[in-house]
C-alpha cells in the first residue's frame, strides 16, 4: 500500500551554498500493508515527521520514490496530487482546527470544499455543487462525529473542547473523505494520559471498522507498542530497524481512564 | 499672566454644523475610500512579498520602503502638484484619495504580511491534506485567521487616516479641517474654531475605537486565550 524505496531527503542548511547539506532521511526503504497500523519512532530530529509527510507529498524526496497504491505522488501534476491527497487523511499534533467554525463545520469542510460525498465522485457524480449537497455533507460529518463519540459536541467551537476532544474532531475530519490511509503526526504528544487513551482507542476502531491503514509517528513508545503491528526505528534519518511488535503485547483496546485507575489502584497493572 | 479667552459661544454654535458637515461629507468619505483602496493594494503587496517570487517580492519591498520612508505630505504634493508637470493633472479629491490609498497600502501591507505569517504553518498543511490548492488554503483558511490578527493594527491605521486626511486641506479638498480654516480666517477666532474641529476629530476617533473594540471582541469570541 505504501512503499518507500531508497528515499533520501536533503535540506540546504541556512547559509550553505550547496543544496543537500543535511540529510533528514537517508536511503530509507520500507513498506506498509493494507489495514496495518505502522509506527515510526525516533528521537527529535530523527526524520519521523519528514517520513510521514512524504506519504502525502507535503515533502518531496530528493532521491528515491514513495508510492501509495502504486502511485508516485511526487511525479503527479499538482491537480492530480491534490486529488490523491483526498484519499490520505492526516491528523496533527496541534489539531489544526479552524477556531471560528463549529465542530460540525470543521468536519464538513473537506466535503463542502469538493462537494463530494464518500465515493460519489468515483461513481460518476462530478464535483459540481448538487442540490442538497451541503445537507448531505452535514449528515456525513455528523456520522463521522458520532463515530469518534463527538456527535453531542457538533455545535461547539474548538476553543470549548479539551485537547483529546479536539484531536477526535481532527480524526473525524481526516476520515470524512473515507481515506485509505490515515497519517498521524504525534497525535497524542500534547495530551494527558486519559485523552491519549481516548484518541488511541479511536484509532484502533478506525482500523477495525474501516480497514484504514494507519501510519503513526510518535516518540511515546507506550503508544506505539500499544497500537502498532510493526514500527520503524529511525536514528539521524537512517532506518535502523523494523520492530515486529508481539501480538500478545498489542492491545485490542485502550482502557478507559477509570478502568485503568481501578486496575492500577487494585494492583492489577504493572 | 495668560489671559482667559472670552468664548464666543454663538460662533461656536453657528460653526458646529458646517464643521460637522465638512467631516461627514469630506473627511469620512475620503477616509473610507482611501482605506478600502489601500487595503486592496496592501493585500496585493503582502501576497507579492510572501510569493517566493524574487521579482514580485522585490517590487513590493521597494514600494513599501519608498512609502514608509517619505512623508505623506510629500507623497500628496507629488501627486497633486508634481504629476501635472509630466502631463497628468488630477483633481484635488482624487489626488488625495490616491495619495492616502498608496500610503495605507504601504503600511498595511506589512501588517497583513505579518498577520498571514502568524497563522501556524500547520493550518496551510491541514488545507493541503484535504486537497486544497495554495490559493484555496489562503482564501478559505489563512486569510480569515489573518484578518482576526490584523484587526487591531489596521484599526489604528484607519484611525490615523481619519486625522491624516486633514492634510488634504493643503491641496484644497473641502473637508473638516479646510472648513475650520475658512471659518477661522473669516472670524479670526483661531483657538475656538480649531479646538472645536479637534473635538469633532476626537469624537470621530472615539466612535471608531468603540467599533474596533466590538469587532475585536466579536472576532475573538471563539478563540481560546
Amino acid at each position: 500500500m505504501i512503499e518507500f524505496d531508497q528515499v533520501t531527503k536533503s535540506y540546504t542548511q541556512p547559509g550553505a551554498r550547496r543544496a543537500g547539506s543535511v540529510h533528514a532521511l537517508h536511503e530509507v526503504s520500507l513498506s506498509v500493508g493494507e489495514s496495518e497500523i505502522f509506527g515510526v519512532v525516533g528521537e527529535s530530529g530523527s526524520g519521523k515527521s519528514t517520513l510521514l509527510r512524504m506519504v502525502n507529498a507535503l515533502e518531496l524526496p530528493s532521491s528515491g520514490a514513495v508510492t501509495v497504491n502504486g502511485v508516485n505522488l511526487a511525479a503527479l501534476r499538482p491537480r492530480d496530487r491534490r486529488a490523491q491527497r483526498r484519499r490520505i487523511g492526516m491528523v496533527f499534533q496541534q489539531f489544526n482546527l479552524l477556531a471560528n467554525k463549529t465542530v460540525l463545520a470543521n468536519v464538513a469542510l473537506p466535503l463542502n470544499l469538493h462537494q463530494r460525498l464518500g465515493g460519489l465522485a468515483e461513481r460518476g457524480l462530478g464535483p459540481r455543487r448538487r442540490p442538497g449537497a451541503e445537507a448531505a455533507s452535514a449528515d456525513r460529518a455528523r456520522e463521522m462525529l458520532d463515530f469518534v463519540n463527538m456527535g453531542a459536541q457538533a455545535s461547539k467551537h474548538p476553543a470549548q473542547l479539551s485537547g483529546g476532544e479536539k484531536q477526535r474532531v481532527a480524526i473525524a475530519r481526516a476520515l470524512v473523505n473515507e481515506p485509505d490511509i490515515l497519517l498521524c503526526d504525534e497525535p497524542t504528544s500534547s495530551l494527558d494520559s486519559q485523552h491519549t487513551d481516548e484518541v488511541m482507542a479511536t484509532l484502533l476502531r478506525v482500523r477495525a471498522e474501516m480497514g484504514t491503514s494507519i501510519l503513526l509517528v510518535s516518540h511515546e513508545l507506550d503508544v506505539i507498542r500499544g497500537a502498532c503491528d510493526r514500527a520503524a526505528i529511525l536514528e539521524s534519518g537512517r532506518l535502523t530497524g523494523i520492530a515486529e511488535i508481539a501480538r500478545l503485547q498489542a492491545r485490542e483496546s485502550f482502557d478507559s481512564y477509570s478502568e485503568r485507575a481501578r486496575k492500577y489502584l487494585e494492583g492489577d497493572q504493572e | 499672566m495668560m489671559e482667559l479667552p472670552d468664548i464666543d459661544w454663538q460662533l461656536a454654535i453657528d460653526s458646529f454644523w458646517p464643521l460637522l458637515r465638512g467631516g461627514l461629507t469630506g473627511t469620512i468619505p475620503l477616509t473610507l475610500v482611501s482605506f478600502t483602496l489601500g487595503l486592496v493594494l496592501a493585500l496585493v503587496l503582502a501576497l507579492m512579498r510572501i510569493s517566493g517570487n524574487r521579482l514580485f517580492s522585490g517590487i513590493a519591498r521597494a514600494y513599501i520602503s519608498v512609502i514608509r520612508g517619505t512623508p505623506l505630505l510629500v507623497q500628496l504634493f507629488v501627486i497633486f502638484y508634481g504629476l501635472p508637470s509630466v502631463g497628468l493633472t488630477i483633481d484635488p479629491w482624487p489626488s488625495a484619495a490616491i495619495a492616502f490609498s498608496m500610503n495605507v497600502g504601504g503600511y498595511a501591507a506589512e501588517v497583513i504580511r505579518a498577520a498571514i505569517l502568524s497563522v501556524p504553518k500547520g493550518q496551510w498543511e491541514a488545507g493541503y491534506t484535504i486537497g486544497m490548492s495554495r490559493n484555496q488554503a489562503l482564501r478559505r483558511l489563512i486569510l480569515p485567521q489573518a484578518a482576526r490578527v490584523s484587526v487591531p493594527p489596521l484599526s489604528n491605521t484607519f484611525i490615523s487616516l481619519v486625522k491624516d486626511t486633514s492634510l488634504a486641506s493643503l491641496i484644497l479638498v473641502t473637508e473638516l479641517f479646510r472648513v475650520a480654516q475658512e471659518i477661522a480666517a473669516f472670524s479670526q477666532e483661531f483657538m475656538l474654531i480649531y479646538v472645536e474641529a479637534a473635538m469633532i476629530y476626537w469624537v470621530f476617533c472615539l466612535v471608531l475605537s468603540t467599533v474596533q473594540d466590538r469587532l475585536e471582541r466579536r472576532l475573538d469570541r471563539y478563540v481560546a486565550h
